[in-house]
């Protein structure tokens, strides 16, 4: 949909982990069932529709319904898993996830598909640079931002054997594998995949392997940058915040709104504890035409820009 | 799993369900009275219906409120809790003595229902346009699981205006969900007027038939109607059935009869009484 440049060798569509890890929990459950809004390709489910047609529920264009039919499907002893595009499926039916999913505390994973800026040229009634932000108000709604191939399939397996409402944010953006020493993941902890003493650098999604890119561009300089990924916004992983202020500054990295996100949810845990000075990186509001790249470029979203924050900011420690 | 208590009422429930009926009229508007607060207009006007869903229709078993395999009741319209709790009681779901704390501070009784609160509440309702979406999910879990369970949804009229309710229509027509039931308490009042002068419904039959559902009218007042509609057997209807039950707002009470000020109206003393003396 989006013209957006290929994807270097040996990156990948989380997409692709998304629907092959739902394919292979279902081979086991029989209480995993899909749930799409004419969101088959786009969710890259035309593999389940195949395998499991009675098991794939399209509502057809009608968010509003997706989500409930969701609620629904888990009063009935499902587990869905509801794809369908981000920004629809949040903007949408933010009611039914906030009164039919969350309030009631249902079953229901919800999978917010090309999240953030996926849709470049498209515009912003594409993009999905809010939800964070809607959704973490919502105080027991598992909110999950995974980086890379690996941590989609841990946050899916964990979604589905959590008892419990979940969203996870599926980008269509191409990401590397990222490098691991101790890798383990669990819902609510955020993992520090380089450490470092002078600043640290909080990111999820696309942004963690760009700020790994920036802590290398720094260490360069001298500067030895912690980097943490956090990818479950909530319940936020407290701690590890108030361990990375004690490096004396923090900045945070999003592909979202710099109100209210991820940045925002960090800021709230320091400005209470513990205030050290903070760079809130991310999106401004609704942005101008451009690719995905081309946007993540302009607004020095990428190595040099995460880079250029950080010492600014090591200016004001 | 047996549900004796809607299987001995097979018999002739109606008589019961009459009595049931004036119960919940009288509770609930007990309950409105001493809140002070509540929508005790269309409380009476659903209060026919659910007495014959609890007393004669669901198969449903208080002792075991999420057995996998019950009758699901979805209250759609969510602000009449008056009527909804006080119908749960009575059906053994939880303490008469409950409803006494209806909307004080940190009750169960919300002003609008929460399942992880009260057994019986299957989903939480309060904004409108909800319930319908929820049921087509539940019994769309029932057709692929060809289990003989049925889903009943309670909506206003009013509420029809909301959208929602046409997509998931949509969706339950496309997959012939017969097993599952749509109730319009169709009181023709919503908040502030006539339904017919804030954004016309009729004609509302035809509506449901065009988007593929099996449609009745009845009089939702009529005890008898009701249960013969409701408790038929849905097997091999191959639609999902819209029963449009014509109702009044304060159906009961002569001064709340049709009347839209009492869709959230309390009554003071004197009201309370004459109602009381009313519904004898």
């Amino acid at each position: 949909m989006s013209a957006a440049a290929p994807a270097p060798a040996g990156w990948h569509d989380c997409r692709d982990t998304f629907s092959k890890t739902v394919e292979a929990l279902a081979e086991s459950d029989p209480r995993i069932v899909t749930v799409v809004s004419d969101s088959v390709g786009s969710s890259k489910l035309v593999n389940f529709r195949k395998r499991w047609p009675e098991r794939m529920v399209n509502v057809g264009i009608a968010e509003q319904t997706v989500v409930a039919v969701g609620a629904g499907l888990a009063n009935g002893g499902k587990i869905p898993f509801v794809s369908a595009a981000a920004c629809f499926l949040t903007a949408r039916a933010m009611e039914q996830i906030k009164a039919d999913i969350a309030y009631t505390n249902v079953n229901v994973k919800l999978i917010g598909q090309s999240s953030g800026v996926a849709y470049g040229e498209l515009g912003p009634t594409h993009h999905s640079i809010e939800d964070m932000a809607w959704l973490r108000l919502l105080n027991n709604l598992t909110l999950i931002v995974p980086s890379d191939p690996w941590e989609t399939e841990q946050a899916i397996r964990a979604a589905a054997a959590l008892d419990g409402p979940v969203f996870i944010r599926v980008s269509r953006m191409p990401v590397p594998d990222l490098k691991r020493s101790n890798a383990k993941f669990e819902i609510g902890k955020a993992e520090t995949l380089r450490d470092g003493d002078d600043l640290a650098i909080i990111a999820n999604g696309v942004m963690v392997h760009r700020a790994l890119a920036a802590a290398e561009a720094l260490a360069a300089d001298g500067i030895a940058a912690r980097v943490i990924n956090m990818s479950t916004v909530n319940p936020l992983d407290e701690a590890t915040i108030l361990e990375a202020a004690k490096t004396g500054a923090v900045v945070t990295v999003e592909e979202h709104s710099v109100r209210g996100g991820l940045g925002g949810a960090v800021a709230e845990v320091l400005a209470t504890h513990d205030p050290v000075p903070m760079r809130i990186l991310g999106f401004p509001g609704f942005l101008p035409t451009g690719s995905a790249d081309w946007l993540l470029e302009h607004f020095h979203l990428n190595a040099a820009g995460i880079a250029d924050a950080a010492r600014q900011l090591l200016a004001r420690k | 799993m047996t549900f004796p208590a809607s299987a001995e009422l097979r018999n002739d429930p109606v008589a019961l369900i009459r009595d049931k009926a004036l119960w919940i009229r009288r509770r609930s508007f007990q309950m409105v009275y001493e809140a002070q607060l509540g929508h005790p207009g269309g409380d009476f006007s659903a209060a026919d219906v659910l007495a014959t869903l609890y007393f004669g229709v669901l198969r449903h078993d208080p002792a075991d409120p999420r057995h996998p395999t019950r009758d699901r009741f979805v209250m759609s319209k969510g602000h009449c809790t008056g009527a909804f709790y006080a119908v749960l009681a009575a059906a053994g779901f939880f303490p008469e003595a409950q409803l006494n704390t209806y909307m004080q501070p940190l009750s169960l009784l919300n002003g609008h229902p929460n399942r992880n609160y009260l057994p019986g509440v299957e989903t939480n309702t309060g904004p409108l346009g909800h319930g319908l979406p929820v049921s087509v999910g539940i019994a769309i879990a029932g057709q692929i699981d060809n289990a003989d369970y049925r889903t009943f949804v309670l909506t206003g009229d009013g509420e029809l205006q909301e959208g929602s309710n046409w997509e998931a229509a949509l969706t339950a027509g496309h997959r012939k969900l017969e097993n599952l039931t749509l109730i319009i308490d169709r009181n023709r009042l919503q908040q502030g007027a006539r339904t017919e002068e804030t954004a016309g419904l009729d004609p509302l039959d035809d509506k449901w038939r065009a988007f593929g559902w099996q449609v009745e009218m009845v009089d939702g007042h009529d005890h008898r109607a009701l249960y013969e509609v409701l408790s038929k057997s849905p097997k091999g209807r191959g639609k999902p059935l819209c029963v449009i039950a014509n109702t009044f707002k304060g159906k009961g009470v002569s001064f709340m009869h049709d009347n839209v000020a009492w869709h959230h109206g309390v009554p003071n003393k004197e009201q309370y009484e004459q109602a009381m003396r009313e519904l004898a």
